[in-house]
Parts: C-alpha cells; structure tokens; sequence
C-alpha cells in the first residue's frame, strides 16, 4: 500500500473539536477487501468529502460509519460514542443526532413529500400535528420544495428526490449528516444549487457533512477537507484540503482525479 | 421563557438553546401567548445562544400569529438561520384543490377507463397472437433456453406443492364423500366420485390455482421491475420486440406447463383417496376396478385441455399485469395483486365456461 500524503491543514478556527473519528477501518466482502487501515477525523462544522473512483468503498464506508455495515476491523466514534458498542436506547439517541440523505433519496413511496418529513418528527417529539406540519414545510421550503409538499416521491424528478432526502434527513436538525452521492445524475444548475444548501447550512446551522462524491466540481466548491479513497491501494491514498491536493498533490492517482486525466 | 410587558408591548424573553426538543416543548404556551388579543407581542432573544431550524420555525411562526409581533436582540448566528427559515417558509405553497363531490362524471370516468382498458388488452392480446403466429413462421425468435427456464421454475419447482395439495385433497374428499355415501351402503361409489371430480374440476382448478399464485405473481413482479427500471423500453430501442422475448416464452410456459401439473396434481389425489379406500378396509383392486367402470378418458383428456387453457390465460394475464406496471414502488405489489386476482377469477370463469360448453357437446 502506498503512503497516504497528508496536507499540512490550513488554519480554519471555526471547525470545533472532532465530531466523529475513524481508527483503523477494514472493510471486507469475503475475501475480498475493500479497503484497510483507514483513519481520520471529522471536525464540527466542517464539510468532510470522502471521494475516490468508483467501486473503491466510498458507499461502503458511508455505511460503516452510519452503522449500516459492520467494519471487520477498527472502530467508528460518532459523537464520542462507538456506534457498534451501543445497543438500545443509547443507539437510537445516537441516530437521532445524525441525518442520511440516501442515494436515490429513498423516499417512502406511498407518503407525500410532507408526510416523509413529519415522519421522524413524529416518531421522536412531542411536537403538535399542527406544529410538525409547519416545521416540516419549512424543511422542504430549506431546500426549495415548498410547491412539491404534497406530491408523491413517483410524482418528482431525481434530483427533487434527492433535496427531499437532504429535507428529511434535516427533519430532527441532527448535527452531523451523510449525503451519499448528492450531486450524481443532477444537472450542473441543480447541482450548484445543492452545493450552494449544503454550504449554506453548514455555515448558518454549523451542522457537520460528511459527503460521498466523485464530482469534482462540487467536491472543489463544498469541500473543507477531504479523503481520497482507492481502488489499487485498497485504502486512503490522500488528506487534505480538495484545492490544495489538486494543486500539490503528488499521488498519480490523485492528480489524475483532479486534473480529469486518463491512467 | 418569561414574559413582562413594558412601554405597551409584551416582551417575551427566551434564553438558551430553541432546538427541536425545547420547541416541542415550548410550541403550544408560546403559540397560546402569540394568539392572544393585546399589546403586540417582543420576541426577546438577547440570551438565546443558538436556535435550529425547528427552533426558527416556532419563533416565526409565533411572530406571523400576531400583528405587529417583532424579534428582537438575536445574535448574528441567530439571525442567519432564521434569515434562512424565514425565506423557506415564504416560498409559495402548493394549492390546495378543493374536493368536489361529481358522481356523474365519477361513474363517466369509470367507464371510460374500463372501455380503455378493454382496448389495450385486445391490442396486448393481439401482440401475443401475431408473436405467436410470426414464432411459428420463424421458430429460432423462440429462445429455448428462456423457455426451459420457465417450464422449470413455473413446472418442476412446483412439482413438490402440487403434490402435497392434491394428496390432501384426495383424501380430504374421500372422507367427506365416504360419511353420506355409507347411509346408503354406497361407500364403493367414492373411487368414482373423487376420481370424477379431480380429473374433470378440481385438479385443473387447483392446478389453476397453484400457478396464478406462484407463477402469474412472479411474473407480474419480474415484468413489472423491469418496465419500472426500462429495460423493456430499452428492448423496444434496440429493436428486441420484448414480447417475442419476454412474454411469449413465459406464456408458453404457462400452457405447456398446466397440463402436466394437474396431472401431477390430479394422480397425487387419487392415491390420497386410495390411501383413505385402503383404511376403510377396501382392496386396491376394488378401487382400481371402480375407477376404471366410471372414468374415461375423455374426463382425463377434457381435464388436460381445460388445464392448458387455463394456464395460457394466468400467464397472459400475469405478463400483462407486469407490462403495464405503472411507477413507483406500489407498482410491482399491484402488479403481482392484479395478476394473481385476476388469474384465479379469470380460470374460474373460464371454467363456468367449459362447463356449458362441455354439456351442449355431451362431452
């Protein structure tokens, strides 16, 4: 395995003290493994971009860090809490405080956008209906679906699917949320427009994002920091700040990523 | 939250963090102190550290219940997320149709929908038959392997269910038919009886049954997947007509198939009843004797006809409930609902059918 280049980090003092840290991650399929000895921390506030070509784990780690898929060595700490040591009641107040914005959305089908919203709201508040109503038109309103509130998720584009994904993920305001692929398949206006939210958020909310992409453009205009995953090196293969390693990176896989060049 | 009224305005301070749980607990005493008639209401929020969007939500909401109601003393962080909140909540909302009560064009609408419907399955009728007819022009459109897929999962796989329910069929009416018949000293007539009944109804019947229910499902779901996710669209582009591909062999299948699962089904009753003859201290050969009197082979053979009949119509109507899977993810469930429902209505009418068909041709 090659050497992981860490960046120097650029001095940003909003970003508070670490919101989730990675030791030592393996992720295994069989016998085939995805990745090793990933390590890292998120801090608070910031946009943390995981990218790396496809098929390398990015997806995989997502889920490893959500405690979707059990890693098969090392430990993820969300919130100072080892999610795969928590059961019960302490897991459940830990998945309260993040937020997963799926890659097709996955919204429920038979629900209008709405009712997806208030969904969560009224599983863990004791808001009123009329209040839940009203906080969850101003979560669609956040990510400009007002208009589509009673529409079904069949009745809207991709892109729509995904905003009302980040809308529900936003619905318990948790402070740390997941996006997987956020801006894949979207055009390039929809896009920005998305990037322009999470920045947005970010910024006024001081929510932490941990971000799954491969688009370039977005990862350069939302990331403050990221990792670069490989497929060839079966783990991380670069730290840092998306424009510094664009400018001085030295792996030729990650100039290769940011220049947009052929292997 | 306290609340003070001072140079004719109620001030309302609010301190600490206005997240989702202090809103859920705050919302109904702040709305209820909005809404009352008075001086107008200060949102005092010189002490609140931070607020998220829910937290906004509430304030706003509060201020726009009032006339005149103004936020006051928020710290710039504060105010950015309810700068924020403010525009989502201003943004233009869907609007509301009102609900008309219209029977007559509600009844209208039914019929013409029923009328359309009518029409797409003559047209998806008529694809099957010229696909089926331009197959035996040009036999190599037929995919033998598609097809032997098929005969096994829609056949053989359901040899063992088949099997176990005709067995209990069997003796399920041997008993109930031997109860009466002993009244009479007319136990010898059961063989012929259950023999009677397998082969000319029950065994194409429950055969019909066994199919639309494993097989006409599955191929609504298998259909329907894929008109969900376009490969049949795709198929129609590249030139592939996705019924020589994907319906004919499934409805062939189905019809090649039937017969010989109810014959499965139909022997596997018979020795159930045999079983029960046996216990009731008859001779095989008095069993065996007694069917042979009463049972042609024109009950076996209309048996197997109606059989293949009724497995052509579970299948076409299994792959066109799939094909015309509408969108989103209740698309398939109904599909497969639709095609299972109409499989076992359409083989019982069919039956009914089959039934004055057979005694105007004194078959």
């Amino acid at each position: 395995m090659s050497e992981t280049q860490r960046l120097p980090e650029k001095t940003k003092p909003v970003f508070g003290p670490p919101v989730i840290t990675a030791t030592d991650l393996t992720a295994r399929f069989g016998t085939n493994t995805l990745f090793r000895h990933v390590s890292f921390e998120v801090k608070r506030g910031e946009v943390f971009v995981i990218l790396g070509g496809s098929g390398c784990g990015k997806s995989t780690l997502l889920k490893l860090m959500i405690g979707l898929v059990p890693p098969a060595e090392g430990k993820v700490d969300i919130l100072d809490t080892d999610i795969w040591a928590t059961e019960g009641a302490a897991r459940l107040d830990l998945l309260k405080r993040i937020g997963v914005m799926w890659q097709q959305g996955a919204m429920f089908g038979s629900q209008t956008l709405l009712e997806n919203v208030e969904m969560p709201l009224a599983e863990h508040t004791t808001l009123p209906a009329e209040a839940r109503r009203e906080v969850a038109r101003a979560k669609l309103g956040l990510v400009g679906l007002s208009a589509a509130a009673d529409q079904l998720p069949s009745e809207i584009s991709g892109g729509m699917l995904k905003r009302a994904g980040i809308a529900r993920a936003l619905a318990l305001d948790p402070p740390i949320l997941f996006l997987d692929e956020p801006s894949a398949g979207l055009d390039p206006i929809t896009s920005a427009g998305l990037d322009a939210l999470i920045r947005d958020l970010s910024r006024s909310l001081g929510t932490t994002f941990v971000v799954v992409t491969h688009e370039l453009a977005s990862i350069l205009a939302i990331g403050d920091r990221c990792i670069m995953l490989d497929k060839e090196a079966k783990g991380m293969i670069a730290e840092g700040d998306p424009r510094e390693l664009r400018d001085h990176g030295t792996h030729p896989t990650v100039r290769a990523f940011f220049l947009r060049e052929a292997l | 939250m306290t609340l003070r009224e001072a140079d004719g305005a109620r001030i309302l301070a609010l301190s600490g963090r206005v997240d989702t749980m202090a809103a859920a607990a705050l919302w109904t005493k702040l709305m209820a102190e909005a809404r009352k008639p008075g001086p107008p209401l200060v949102l005092d929020l010189a002490e609140v550290e931070a607020v998220d969007t829910t937290g906004a939500t509430l304030l706003l909401t509060a201020q726009g219940a009032t006339e005149g109601a103004r936020i006051e003393g928020a710290s710039p962080g504060v105010v950015a997320v309810l700068d924020r909140v403010r525009d989502a909540l201003a943004a233009p909302r869907p609007k509301t149709v009102p609900y008309r009560f219209s029977p007559l064009s509600g009844v209208g609408r039914r019929v013409v929908n029923a009328l359309r419907n009518a029409v797409d399955w003559l047209a998806f009728l008529g694809e099957v038959l010229v696909v089926a007819l331009g197959t035996l022009i040009r036999p190599w459109r037929l995919r033998g392997r598609e097809l032997l897929r098929h005969l096994d999962e829609a056949g053989t796989r359901a040899f063992g269910l088949a099997t176990l329910l005709g067995a209990l069929l069997g003796v399920i009416l041997a008993f109930q038919s031997a109860i009466p018949l002993r009244q009479f000293g007319a136990e010898i007539f059961v063989p012929s009886l259950v023999g009677i009944s397998l082969l000319r109804e029950l065994g194409p019947l429950m055969a019909g049954v066994v199919l639309a229910g494993r097989t006409g499902s599955a191929y609504a779901a298998e259909l329907g997947t894929m008109s969900v996710n376009e490969e049949v669209a795709a198929l129609r582009i590249m030139g592939i007509d996705p019924m020589a591909l994907l319906v004919l062999p499934r409805v062939l299948a189905g019809m090649l198939v039937m017969p010989v699962l109810s014959l499965v089904l139909t022997l596997a009753g018979l020795a159930g009843m045999a079983l029960i003859m046996r216990i009731l201290g008859f001779q095989m050969t008095t069993v065996a004797q007694q069917l042979i009197n009463f049972v042609s082979l024109k009950d076996l053979l209309g048996g197997l006809f109606k059989a293949a009949v009724f497995g052509l119509a579970i299948a076409i109507i299994g792959c066109r409930a799939g094909l015309g899977a509408g969108r989103g993810p209740r698309a398939v469930g109904d599909a497969a609902t639709a095609a299972v429902v109409g499989g076992i209505v359409a083989i019982v009418l069919l039956d009914g059918a089959f039934a004055v068909l057979f005694e105007r041709l004194g078959l």
